[in-house]
Parts: C-alpha cells; structure tokens; sequence
C-alpha cells in the first residue's frame, strides 16, 4: 500500500510531488489530454529535466532553459503594460504567443500584469501602475512607505491577523479604510455579548468596504480563470508554469511593504530585539503561504523573491543575524513539506554563497542575477541547483552572438554535470526578441549533455 | 568634552552623539562647529563605506542620526551656515522609473562630501535635465534607474543635453540596479558607479576637491 503524505520522508514527499506533476490532471480531474504526442513528450521530457537538475542525483538528458520576464511577453506580443493589465484576454493571447515563439522548456504564466481593474476597485495605495502614476508604458512600481509604524512592532507580535486587517490593509487600500473599526474575531466567544462583535457591519462604511471586497473578488476570479485557462492550454502544447506558488523570506516581508526598506534597516540598529521576534513570529506564516499555494496548484515549486539580503544591503554580520536564519527556517519547512523554495537571489549573492550553503542538497533552486555563478558553483553547485544568469543588459542591449558566447561559457561551467538551468537573471521588461530567443535555441543546441 | 563627537557618530553610536550635541550646545558651543564635525564623521562613514567596513543600512542610519543633530542644532543658528561648497550636482531617476532609495543615497553622500545637489526627484523628464542644467551652470549630472525601461530613458535624456547644446560642458553618470559598462555606452553617459560613493569619487575627479 502507498504510504500516507504525513508518513513520508522529505525525500519522498517531493518524489511524490515530481510524479504527480509528470501525471498531468484536466480541472475535472482526468488525465490530461495533451495536443499530440510530441507535445506530451516535450511536456513530460522538460518535467524530468528540471527534476534532475534540481535534486543533483542525475545530470539531465542535457540543460534546461526557461525565461523569467516581469513585462517582456507583453511588450513583445505589441500590446502596452496596461493593456496586458487591463484586458485578461489580450494579455494571455500575448502570453502564448510569446511561449510559443520562444519555446522555453518551462514559463512562469501570464500572471505578472495582474489585473487592473481590481486594483482600482479597491483603490490599491501601495503601487503605481498605468494610468495610476506611471505611463501606459510602463510596469508598475512599489511606493516604498512605512505601512507599519516603528512603534507597532508589539502589535503585529501579539496578533498578526489583526495588525493585517485593522492597520496595515486599511493603509495600503483605499476602499478597506474602514476595517479599522473592526473587532478582533477573537472576542467572539459565547452567547452574552456576542452580537457586540457585529454591530460594525453594520456600519454604512464597513458595508461598503464589503462590497468593493466582493467586488474586487469577482474581478479577481475572473482574472484567475483567464490565467487558468492559459496554463492547462498551454500544458497541452507541452509547457508548463514551474510555479507552484510564492511566499517571502521574513525580513523582506516586514521590510519590503511594511516597514520599508529605511524603516528596517533602523529597526535593526534601534530595537533589534522587536524585529528578531517579529521575524520568528511571522516563519510559520511563511511557511504556511508556501505549502498552502503548493497544495491547490499542485505545483512544489515555490518561488521566493529575496531583495534585502544581497551583498552591500546588510553587512555579513546583519545577514547572518536578522536574514538568513529565518529564512533557512522557512526553506526547510516548505522542504519537509514536499515543497522545492525556488529563490530568485536579486542584486548580488557572492558574499553569502558559503552562508546559503547550508541548505538540505538537491531540495532548492536559486536564479542568480549579479553573482559570479561560476564561483557560485564550486561554493554552492554540491548543494543546490543554479539558475541564471544572462544580465538583462545583455538582453537589452547585445547582439545574439553576445548572449550565445555568454550562453556557452554558462553551460561549459556551470552547466557541468547537471545542477544548472539556463535563464535570464533578473526579471525584465524589455529586451531584443532575438537576443532571447539565442538564449533558448543556443542552449537546446549546445547544452546536450553527451 | 568627554567623548568625540566625530568618532561617535562614525561608530554609529546615536544615542551618544545626541548626548554629546545637547551638552555641546548647553555649554554655548558654536553651532557651526557641532555640524562641522558632524558632516566630517558622515564623510568618515562614507571612507569606511568605500572599505567595505560600512554597508548601506550603516550610510542610512548615519543620516538618520545626522538629520536628528540637524534638527537640534538649526534653531541655535544665529547666521546661515555657510560651508564652503565643491561645486553642483545635479541629480535624479530618468523619466519613467519612480525609484528612489538608490538615488537618495546618491544625494546623501554628495552632500556630505561638499557638493551642493540639486535633487530633481523621480520620473523626471529630459527637459527638466536641461534647464536644471542651463539654471545652475552645473557640470555635473547623475542620472539613476532601476528598471530596463530607465537604459532608453537615459538616453533619451543624454539626447536631449546634446541636443540643447550642453552635452561639451557637463559630465554624466549614471548608476542603478541593471546598469554596466554596456548600458553606459548605450546611453552615451560619461561614467557609471556602482555605489554612491563612486558617484562622490566620480564627482570629485570632474570637478575636483
């Protein structure tokens, strides 16, 4: 008999999980039927393929290659950012259209733009995006602020959710201001007083917050089902999104959208202690984002943008003490739940490889932007799979010939003996298509391992 | 005077150097001087910076505690300070790009190293280079991006400086997140920095000091 998920070791939790994804399932919950058999081949060929260059038990039939774009699919399709934001049709049609001239082994779907129109029903303070404070052109980008105050660190700690919903998502959308007059869920308890807990609902400005809430969930469901769709069409063509889910290493959680970058790096020098526990507190959230994604995707790969760790944000001594051990923390348990953290090291990464290598081997992926990869691989390479790192300047700005002697020089390296994916190294949004396409053709051509 | 002020604000003790500042100016000292040292201990942050001691949460906390002594010492100004200034430097994020934290570190190191900065903000359209340019007769521009989007629009704006004729008399840099040598050449910049304290090593070889 098979054995139960919770009796499983971590090593057969994520055989498990890389079984289920080479059995692919319809939304009805059939196997699914694929286009022809070439492209069922091509889709269960690239599955092991990042399979052995993840776990490091086998080297790969030969490199695998994806892209990782933020707004280049849509530029490229000729649509503008907003379109893509606004229009969930045009935006997936774009989508394929770049997967299918591109032919990456895997995508990250065409969730990047999200939908526009939700952001405006729940009048979205934290971001600028097109037609709200930067150009139909143009991605959109974080207003950095202190959504949390310095002073409110013992209220996040005694109740998250609370924090959440009464301080912090009133600050950051406009149409939930008036979940401050909110009670906490917590005093609900038994027959005396129970409907004191109510009586804000019925406030006319909490009743209209609910509305625009399910409003903005409408829109987003409607925004989901287009992605959905582009997903299972495009598995059936023989590429799937490697992305199982998302979630964040804990200091860029409380550094990035609530205290700020400025806010944290204080935080650090003014009350340590506060932030220590806070990070502590917020792990198993982390965690449980993670497996908690991977689970209704049925995806392992769970990505985790990293900002503020790299070299010459934090000294080695801060990394060592407010970044890495929480982080650590929520790799491991996404692992022991079967899931792969697949981080995206942004900025540079070469003081820390000796940091990170301390890491279960074959149970992560890393994409490198700016670290020396081929140094990266005699630190890190026995211990994890690399991907990366073709600069987008690169991209942008160089000829085909570039990114291909780039693209050799990578494989001949760090593509030795498996453990290495092909890929730009940050996210982009705009590049020569033909720059990207030498990136994906040179790398299905030379990168067959012999 | 029991404990430096240069040295405590450079170890980054704040809560000493603040102390140090109200028994200063409690003994009558003159407020120039308090900021006097203040800015040369700022500058010492910015070498141990460059060394590799020092990391940026450490250049933002310096001017964290540098603002927090500004702010004590101003009311006690009878006369406005005048220091003595290397030369202007005009600065902001291209047009399209709305980043800013790389950028005011930029500003923030210029400033402690004896430029005078004209911050022009974000998104900053090209002709808004150009007459900053032609109103302050500065030599110096810096230019700073953080997406893909900021490699053209710095162009555009190094265009727009030729074009209106200026592009002989002024230096430009550029610096932020994805920029190297090869979008340098692209943009036609004079130079780019991969920190703020290039850009003040930068700055100072064009306009000396």
């Amino acid at each position: 008999m098979e054995k139960q998920w919770q009796e499983m070791t971590a090593d057969e939790k994520q055989e498990a999980q890389f079984q289920k994804l080479l059995r692919p399932k319809d939304h009805e919950g059939n196997d699914l039927r694929f286009q022809s058999p070439q492209t069922e081949a091509n889709y269960k060929a690239s599955i092991t393929r990042i399979k052995d260059a993840i776990q490091l038990k086998k080297t790969p039939d030969r490199v695998p290659v994806t892209i990782l774009p933020s707004m280049f699919p849509f530029t490229y399709a000729g649509m503008t950012v907003q379109e893509a934001m606004y229009d969930y049709d045009k935006c997936v049609a774009g989508f394929k259209k770049f997967i299918l001239d591109f032919k990456p082994d895997m995508h990250i779907g065409a969730a990047a733009p999200g939908p526009g129109k939700f952001y405006e029903i729940l009048d979205y303070k934290l971001y600028a995006w097109p037609g709200h404070g930067v150009a139909p052109t143009s991605s959109y980008q974080c207003h950095e602020g202190e959504y949390m105050k310095a002073e409110e660190y013992d209220l996040l700690l005694t109740d998250p959710s609370f924090f959440f919903r009464n301080f912090y998502l009133p600050r950051v959308f406009g149409a939930l201001e008036p979940w401050r007059m909110l009670p906490p869920l917590t005093g609900i308890l038994e027959m005396y007083g129970v409907a004191f807990n109510f009586i804000p609902y019925g406030l006319p400005p909490v009743q209209a917050a609910y509305k625009a809430l399910f409003e903005a969930g409408a829109e987003a469901l409607k925004w989901a089902m287009a992605m959905g769709g582009a997903d299972g069409e495009l598995k059936t063509l023989g590429f799937t999104n490697i992305l199982g889910g998302f979630t964040k290493a804990p200091f860029d959680t409380i550094g990035d959208t609530l205290r700020g970058t400025k806010g944290i790096m204080m935080d650090m020098y003014r009350q340590p202690d506060k932030l220590l526990k806070a990070l502590e507190a917020i792990t198993p959230i982390m965690i449980g984002m993670g497996l908690g994604a991977a689970q209704q995707t049925g995806n392992p790969l769970i990505f985790m943008p990293l900002h503020k760790g790299a070299d010459g944000f934090l000294s080695d001594e801060q990394f060592k003490t407010f970044y890495w051990p929480t982080l650590r923390k929520v790799m491991v348990g996404l692992i022991e739940g079967g899931c792969i953290p697949f981080a995206a090291a942004e900025g540079g990464y070469n003081t820390r490889l000796k940091v990170i290598r301390d890491l279960p081997r074959g149970k992560t992926l890393w994409m490198f932007d700016q670290t020396d990869i081929v140094k990266a691989k005699e630190i890190v390479g026995d211990t994890f799979c690399i991907l990366g790192n073709v600069p987008s300047a690169m991209l942008n700005l160089g000829t085909p010939q570039q990114v291909k002697d780039y693209c050799k020089k990578l494989i001949d390296t760090v593509g030795k003996g498996g453990g290495f994916i092909m890929a730009n190294g940050a996210f982009f949004d705009e590049a020569k298509p033909e720059n990207v396409k030498a990136m994906v053709d040179f790398t299905k051509e030379y990168g067959v391992y012999r | 005077m029991a404990k430096d002020l240069v040295k405590t604000l450079a170890d980054l003790e704040e809560k000493e150097a603040l102390k140090i500042v109200e028994d200063r100016l409690s003994a009558g000292e003159d407020p120039l001087k308090i900021l006097d040292d203040a800015r040369r201990a700022v500058e010492l942050v910015g070498k141990r910076f460059s060394d590799g001691e020092y990391f940026i949460p450490d250049l933002v906390y310096a001017g964290e505690i540098l603002k927090a002594i500004t702010d004590r010492v101003k009311p006690k100004l009878t006369k406005a300070a005048e220091v003595k200034r290397l030369g202007k430097v005009i600065v902001g994020t291209v047009a399209g790009d709305i980043h800013d934290i790389g950028k005011d570190i930029v500003v923030f190191m210029l400033d402690v190293n004896g430029f005078e900065v004209l911050d022009l903000g974000i998104d900053v359209p090209a002709q808004k280079f150009v007459d900053a340019i032609k109103n302050t007769g500065s030599r110096v521009v810096g230019l700073s991006g953080f997406l893909t989007l900021a490699f053209q629009s710095m162009k555009d704006t190094v265009e727009t400086i030729k074009k209106a004729g200026l592009r002989e008399g002024v230096k430009i840099m550029i610096g932020g997140g994805q920029i190297d040598d090869q979008v340098r050449s692209f943009t036609g910049a004079d130079a780019y920095g991969k920190d703020a304290m290039e850009a003040v090593k930068l700055a100072k070889g064009w306009i000396g000091g």
